[in-house]
């Protein structure tokens, strides 16, 4: 394969995402001009949702603490070179692992136990899901790809079967559990923040978001610092090299699913044990295909993630804003400018890729050596 | 008397399920030909799902301004063909990653529709109800109520084979289409060959991104169709969400039919027929069972094909060159 021409790292890692971003935001700012609204008007009522208004800053981090989790599912996978689409399924039956824990033992146990047992409930199931494509994959080599999607699907019917069945709560009409009692919920940022007598807009913001840094810190350590990321790596840079140093290759496969599907189980201690409190239906709403977007947009690293999901945070926020002030948009722009961003960044990567390394080999090229080509 | 009469029901009862897994399948047989037109040249295609999305929303859109159901397909089979070739630009020219393109298609057509429909409709996303004239309606077959009423077989005639709308026959021929094209002519065996050995088919000084490209519009095409058929012929308008998995469920029929025709449409109806069964089993108890598991009933699709493609029952592989985008030697 030919490589695309080569683009100094700054370039590819703080250029082209913004680049991607514009490009999506104007292709959007074009379909609100012809459905005839102000573009620039959307914005600025985007922005203002997203940062400006009181609490709207915790809605934005709420929504980002989900795209964390995802994001960070997707880019571990993403170094093994396996694609992981399954991050929604794996978020969902995430969310039943932290509620049958809860619905199990809320009654009993202390928050300082029941919580930390929550958390790992989740991650174990995220993990079960994307465990078992990885299996099918290493060992029995189906596409990746195609088992996670199924597996999206065998969750969701897993779910309404459960929930509208066996774990619905008595007497109940919708599909959800019972409300968990208080020491299953993680406590809200805004409660610390008056316990410790600062001022602080009610928002579902809770101390998830806290976890998900950690897990960031997670895994910069896993990918960069560990034996067990050295092969993830040298796995996805050329599984028959890594098998013929002796790294077990098939294993790998399996493990980096586990790690990357209990990333995204962990996407539930969110919504399930900071927000709702109970295990309700569609909890998941796409973000773990939000998620994708957020790995490519932040180039597989955690520093990257978290700001590609404090984008989409934003975005997500501004976007429940439109509903409220214009009658022709709603927040399903939202889906498109993330439609957009995913086209831009992934898809049509070498688009902006090329002309830019052109462009940069012109300006930065020094004179007397004529471009750094050899022979 | 009693007896004759229960069994006469029951037979129409299971006539009238095999009706709907017809009527069901005919999306899925129309993506899944698509699919196998797209695959097999070596394309990983899961937009299937956000083409026929897409091409729901025009046909209604454009059937409801315009009166005419036949604009409607042919509008909608002019965005999804647009789709592909966005798709194609993204993996054989720019030679992006397939997978991901295809997401992008799937994410921005659930976003476009709704925001489209919102704007010129002003319904919450839906399309007007369409009438009568603004879709593709059943079409009798000649005697069908004299012939109907033999026993046994006329029920056949009547229910199942009779009153079924033009894009269902379309559907069928499109398999035959299909298994023609990709046995029978130039363009079929080059369309293979360049999806198992693209270097092949260069060497022999056929253009490759030329081959990749036109396969990717006659899935387009098909595509439409389907997407045409969902809100203006099996439903009257369009409802955002409509296809809901429904490409999905398309591409594991073909690989579940092994990327061949025959085997696409058989698991096609394989699937349709679960879902329509599943449908007709909606709150009923069944004896030792109980209330019947519709949701597992549903998930069946999916469950078979990961089984099958792990290699449990049979083996389905995918074309070789699958995902990998041509560069030609220098």
């Amino acid at each position: 394969m030919s490589a695309p021409p080569a683009l100094p790292r700054w370039a590819d890692v703080g250029l082209i995402p913004l680049i991607n971003v514009l490009a999506a935001l104007i292709v959007s700012g074009v379909v609100v001009t012809i459905i005839g609204e102000n573009p620039f008007e959307a914005m600025m009522v985007m922005i203002k949702g997203a940062f400006v208004y009181k609490g709207s800053l915790g809605y934005t981090l709420y929504y980002a603490t989900n795209f964390i989790f995802t994001g960070l599912a997707v880019a571990v996978a993403f170094h093994a070179m396996l694609f992981n689409i399954g991050g929604e399924g794996q978020a969902y039956l995430g969310g039943l692992g932290a509620g049958l824990v809860c619905l199990m033992f809320d009654s009993m146990l202390p928050a300082l136990v029941l919580i930390p047992l929550a958390i790992m409930a989740s991650a174990g199931f995220g993990a079960i899901w994307g465990a078992i494509p990885g299996y099918l994959q290493a060992k029995r080599g189906s596409h990746i790809v195609i088992t996670t999607i199924m597996f999206n699907f065998l969750a969701a019917s897993i779910m309404v079967w459960l929930l509208a069945g066996r774990l619905k709560a008595p007497g109940q009409m919708s599909p959800e559990t019972r409300s968990f009692s208080p020491n299953a919920e993680l406590p809200f940022i805004h409660d610390i923040a008056n316990a410790l007598g600062m001022e602080m807009a009610r928002s579902p913001l809770n101390l998830s978001f806290v976890v998900a840094l950690l897990a960031c810190v997670g895994v910069w350590i896993l990918i960069w610092r560990s034996r067990l990321g050295y092969a993830i790596r040298a796995t996805g840079h050329s599984a028959g090299a890594a098998q013929y140093a002796g790294i077990p290759v098939s294993t790998i496969i399996i493990i980096t699913m586990a790690i990357s599907g209990g990333l995204a189980g962990m996407m539930a201690i969110n919504e399930i044990l900071g927000v709702q409190h109970r295990t309700i239906l569609g909890f998941t709403s796409g973000y773990g295909f939000t998620g994708i977007a957020v790995a490519l947009m932040g180039r597989n690293h955690p520093v990257g993630i978290v700001l590609a999901s404090l984008l989409f945070g934003a975005l997500y926020q501004g976007g429940a804003e439109l509903d409220f002030e214009f009658s022709t948009i709603t927040r399903e722009m939202v889906l498109l400018i993330q439609g957009l961003i995913i086209l831009f960044s992934g898809g049509l990567a070498y688009m902006f890729n090329r002309p830019l390394a052109h462009f940069l080999g012109f300006l930065l090229t020094p004179r007397h050596a004529g471009g750094g080509r050899r022979g | 008397m009693q007896e004759e009469g229960g069994v006469a029901d029951l037979w129409l009862q299971f006539l009238l399920t095999i009706d709907a897994t017809l009527r069901v399948a005919t999306p899925l047989i129309l993506c899944a030909m698509a699919g196998i037109f797209s695959e097999k040249s070596g394309i990983i295609d899961i937009s299937l799902e956000g083409k026929m999305l897409m091409s729901a929303f025009a046909a209604a859109a454009v059937a409801t301004l315009t009166s005419s159901a036949l604009a409607g397909l042919v509008t909608a089979i002019g965005v999804s063909v647009l789709l592909g070739l966005l798709h194609g630009l993204a993996s054989i020219t720019l030679r992006g990653n397939q997978v991901i393109s295809g997401l992008a298609i799937n994410i921005l057509a659930s976003g476009l529709t709704v925001t489209i429909g919102i704007a010129m409709f002003k319904q919450g996303g839906q399309t007007p109800n369409l009438s009568r004239a603004e879709r593709f309606r059943p079409i009798e077959l000649p005697f069908a109520e004299q012939i109907g009423n033999l026993p046994l077989i006329g029920p056949i005639y009547r229910e199942v084979i009779s009153g079924h709308n033009i894009l269902v026959w379309v559907a069928l021929a499109a398999v035959l289409f299909t298994a023609f094209i990709l046995t029978r002519t130039r363009f079929g065996l080059r369309l293979r060959a360049v999806g198992e050995k693209p270097e092949a088919l260069d060497s022999a000084g056929v253009s490759v991104a030329k081959t990749r490209y036109l396969a990717l519009i006659v899935a387009g095409v098909l595509c439409g169709m389907a997407g045409a058929y969902l809100s203006t012929a099996h439903g009257s308008g369009f409802v955002r969400e409509m296809t809901a998995g429904k490409g999905y469920i398309a591409l594991a029929a073909m690989i579940f039919g092994k990327w061949q025709p025959r085997g696409a449409l058989l698991a096609c109806l394989l699937f349709g027929f679960l879902e329509a069964v599943a449908s007709r089993l909606q709150g009923v108890d069944v004896p030792l069972i109980g209330e019947a598991p519709v949701d597992l009933i549903l998930a069946l699709p999916y469950l078979l094909t990961v089984i099958l493609l792990a290699g449990f029952v049979g083996k389905a592989m995918p074309p070789r060159a699958i995902g990998e985008p041509y560069v030609k030697e220098r």
